[in-house]
């Protein structure tokens, strides 16, 4: 499975560590929801180094789309929610 | 739904859409590279203005260094006439003064950060655009709309994320930059306008003057303590040596009898 994290590139990740991805993704999707700005901070950055230890990277010069999506390092609470709200940051 | 799978998913719908408006997947891809284009031409153009401001601000620093050096100077030369009073506002202002270069610093770090990140969204843009373009000719060369929807949604979909990520990625720098820009702009304003670089002698607001002096008033007391200890007038202060500062007597002294007349500080209030 493919994973982009935003901002960096994207990860090959074996389907073994699927379930702790999630449950990690999982934590920091209450985080958003708690509004709580430090733990969401805490949450995002467990989950992307966790991607990052157990995914290989892809090549820059690959044109694979990616299974699921990341936000990049630095994205504040509130960039996060514009992100998956309706409007969206991503421009396209 | 998770966090992931939802960006995944918009990301997934934006690049639908895009495919969706063109009737000859062939024109599509045409399209696209052209957009890709773009894009790489914007990414450029942002790292080149963020490149641009970071020096702005490296520029800055250096001269706000330069005059802080200055009122070290004139602060020494104050205390070796005797006016003790004009060596404390020299070193007032130059205490004011390393308050807004730490600012500065901070907002250079900050900048070189964002033209790393965009100088390597660039690269790996510019390397999925020339494999995009040659995939774009092979399919079509070899265009059956049956075998060929496939591996052109793949394609599409690949560069069409990679797109987005990098599209962001350069709204989020140029939102920085601006903000940035728009805090240098205000220090050159200061400094312009002598509020920062006092040449004039004039005092300012007196009481953001005495709030900054009981902030930075240690440093100035041990600064001068420090000052009149090189000049061979009071003790040396405890801990009054700055990291990276020579211990006094590791100096070279003074001669403040060798020191032109023109070259002392001015009195408040005259005139520059």
């Amino acid at each position: 499975m493919i994973i982009r994290i935003m901002g960096e590139g994207q990860v090959q990740i074996s389907p073994d560590d699927i379930a702790v991805l999630n449950e990690l993704d999982s934590e920091l999707e209450s985080a958003i929801e708690a509004d709580n700005e430090a733990d969401f901070r805490v949450k995002l950055h467990a989950l992307l180094d966790k991607v990052r230890h157990v995914g290989k990277a892809l090549p820059d010069d690959s044109l694979e789309p990616s299974e699921l999506i990341l936000p990049p390092a630095d994205a504040s609470i509130e960039e996060v929610r514009e992100m998956l709200g309706d409007q969206g940051l991503i421009p396209g | 739904m998770s966090v992931m799978k939802r960006l995944s998913m918009i990301f997934k719908s934006k690049a639908n859409k895009a495919l969706d408006k063109m009737e000859d997947p062939r024109e599509t891809l045409d399209y696209s590279y052209q957009r890709q284009l773009e894009l790489l031409q914007k990414v450029r153009r942002g790292v080149a203005d963020v490149a641009t401001s970071r020096k702005r601000v490296e520029l800055q620093i250096n001269g706000l260094e330069q005059q802080s050096r200055r009122y070290e100077e004139q602060g020494r030369k104050a205390l070796s006439v005797g006016r003790e009073d004009l060596a404390r506002e020299a070193l007032q202002r130059r205490s004011n003064l390393q308050t807004q270069m730490a600012d500065l610093r901070t907002q250079h770090d900050n900048l070189q950060a964002e033209e790393e990140k965009l100088t390597t969204a660039s690269q790996r843009l510019q390397a999925k655009v020339d494999a995009f373009r040659t995939k774009k000719e092979t399919i079509k060369a070899t265009y059956t709309a049956a075998e060929a929807q496939t591996r052109i949604n793949e394609a599409f979909s690949g560069i069409s994320e990679e797109m987005g990520d990098v599209g962001l990625a350069i709204q989020r720098a140029e939102d920085k930059t601006a903000q940035m820009q728009a805090r240098a702009g205000a220090i050159d304003e200061l400094l312009a306008s002598g509020a920062l670089d006092d040449y004039s002698g004039t005092r300012g607001d007196d009481i953001q003057a005495e709030l900054d002096r009981m902030g930075g008033g240690m440093d100035v007391e041990l600064e001068l303590a420090r000052m009149k200890a090189e000049l061979g007038q009071g003790p040396a202060p405890q801990g009054a040596i700055e990291p990276g500062q020579q211990p006094p007597q590791a100096q070279p002294q003074q001669q403040p009898q060798q020191q032109s007349q023109t070259q002392q500080l001015r009195q408040p209030g005259e005139g520059a």
